[in-house]
């Protein structure tokens, strides 16, 4: 189970999370919406603890994120598989140095097994035979899948995405989202994906949770937000910035 | 009127809040030297790229400065009242003294410091350095300490190869520009040699080696704003390491000579 409390973060002067507080529970599937420049990614990195909070507790498991050294933060990160917004890819290393790099660390697999482990997590995403291409070589979907593949490398029982689809086309995005339910249902993972695209959203989620000004404006599921009286909710739902002006 | 008060004692925190930053940086990275065999394969690739791959742009520039040492001494002995295999001593002095390792280092700033900001830069607004940490890779283990290492190795053998080839620069030139014969060059490089001058020169290359990659790393690691970012922060190392150079040239020369 992860559960934030209370969580606050400032950059410089700019306040983005505000006392943001929630649980999530082992199996669901969350998105985490809002707008741009909000504070998502924020969010999701505290979760690993790439970030540190201002004040508040990230729990994952029995373990509080924001107080562990770098050598304790390694039993969270091993349970914890990070997709990045343009995947992430280190670029001096093929696709499978990429993926080997990640078992390298994160688990006690020797050679042979990390072999098979790595064209098993490239045959899950579609990737099969791509093993010694380099990442300048692939297109943002493949990108994206490969760091899919990275991630799920490690057998984690939590998936983080940042972004799976965004500046993706429309028939990539409807792969990446199914990809990511079949990953949900037979891994048996937790997913937490922060995006701001609706039919990610809609396709792939179970709950949703909305930011807006550094706190949660809502929490629910997918069914329950499109049925939301909220001003704010609606606007993001509908995609119309006139809203909250007609409002006022 | 404030602003323009006020825009100095910016500049004036800014720039001891950057030290303060490099120096925790750097002592994350010293404190990383234990796990050194950890990283010993990437090590010898930062070896080859610092190191290998510099010596041609090394060895030119070294002779084509021993070379221009030469000429301008024949043009200082004109007069004809110092003997003109003295040439060999003022090349063997400059060239090992300052020339070797000070050319050396100032080439390998715009070459090895350039590309280690842009490349850790990019990794650092491409997400990269958080997938490493995601990973549980120390990305400073990972990617600083193997650097300034290769560095702190290759660049005393960057220097040696300098001193070579911008004496053989010299001598070339003296023979043309003085008709000095190779004989007479020597007699005076042996003259006024002493090895400490050779050692100096090294003990300046592993400086100048870790000053380098380690800003350079410090500049990369804390890039921010996409591709302009990683811009700015290479023209500022290049900038700020050919300064610390000549500063620590002075420094070093003070204590050792």
């Amino acid at each position: 189970m992860i559960n934030v409390k209370e969580l606050y973060k400032s950059f410089e002067k700019k306040d983005v999370l505000k006392g943001i507080s929630f649980k999530i529970n082992h199996g669901e599937s969350v998105a985490i919406i809002g707008k741009s420049g909000i504070g998502k990614s924020v969010l999701l990195k505290h979760l690993i603890g790439l970030i540190q909070p201002d004040s508040g507790e990230v729990w994952v498991e029995e373990k509080l994120v924001n107080t562990l050294s770098f050598t304790q933060l390694q039993s969270v990160r091993a349970q914890c598989g990070m997709v990045f917004q343009f995947g992430a890819l280190f670029d001096s290393m093929s696709v499978e140095e990429n993926i080997g790099l990640a078992l390298s660390k994160l688990s006690e697999m020797n050679k042979e097994e990390v072999t098979q482990q790595i064209s098993k997590s490239l045959a899950e995403v579609g990737m099969e035979n791509s093993e010694k291409l380099m990442p300048s070589s692939l297109s943002g979907g493949m990108k994206k899948r490969v760091g899919i593949a990275r991630a799920i490398a490690i057998k984690p029982k939590y998936l983080l995405y940042d972004e799976p689809t965004t500046g993706l086309d429309p028939v990539m995005t409807d792969s990446i989202n199914r990809l990511i339910s079949k990953i949900h249902k037979q891994e048996d993972v937790t997913s937490i994906m922060v995006t701001h695209e609706l039919r990610t959203v809609f396709e792939v989620a179970e709950r949703v949770i909305m930011i807006h000004d550094g706190k949660i404006k809502f929490d629910g599921t997918p069914e329950q937000i499109k049925l939301s009286n909220d001003i704010v909710v609606q606007q993001f739902i509908s995609g119309n910035s006139t809203l909250l002006e007609t409002e006022a | 009127m404030l602003r323009i008060l006020i825009y100095p004692i910016h500049i004036f925190i800014h720039f001891f809040e950057g030290l303060a930053e490099y120096v925790l940086l750097m002592t994350k990275m010293f404190r990383s030297v234990k796990s050194w065999n950890l990283y010993l394969g990437f090590t010898a690739d930062q070896m080859v790229n610092i190191g290998a791959q510099s010596i041609p742009i090394v060895m030119l520039t070294s002779l084509f400065s021993g070379m221009v040492t030469s000429v301008q001494a024949a043009y200082q002995f004109e007069s004809g009242f110092v003997p003109t295999w003295f040439v060999g001593s003022i090349v063997g002095e400059s060239v090992l003294l300052e020339l070797a390792p000070m050319i050396t280092g100032l080439v390998m700033t715009g070459k090895i410091g350039a590309t280690i900001t842009a490349e850790i830069g990019t990794m650092r607004v491409t997400e990269q350095i958080d997938a490493l940490e995601s990973l549980s890779f120390d990305p400073v283990s990972f990617l600083i300490m193997p650097r300034v290492l290769a560095a702190a190795i290759m660049f005393p053998i960057l220097v040696i190869v300098a001193d070579f080839c911008g004496i053989l620069g010299g001598l070339f030139a003296a023979q043309h520009a003085m008709d000095v014969s190779a004989q007479e060059f020597i007699r005076g490089l042996r003259t006024w040699f002493r090895p400490w001058d050779a050692w100096f020169g090294l003990i300046k290359g592993i400086f100048f080696g870790i000053a380098i990659t380690s800003i350079a790393s410090y500049k990369g690691f804390t890039t921010e704003g996409g591709a302009e970012g990683v811009g700015k922060s290479t023209t500022s190392t290049v900038v700020i390491s050919c300064m610390v150079i000549v500063l620590l040239d002075y420094i070093l020369a003070e204590i050792f000579l």
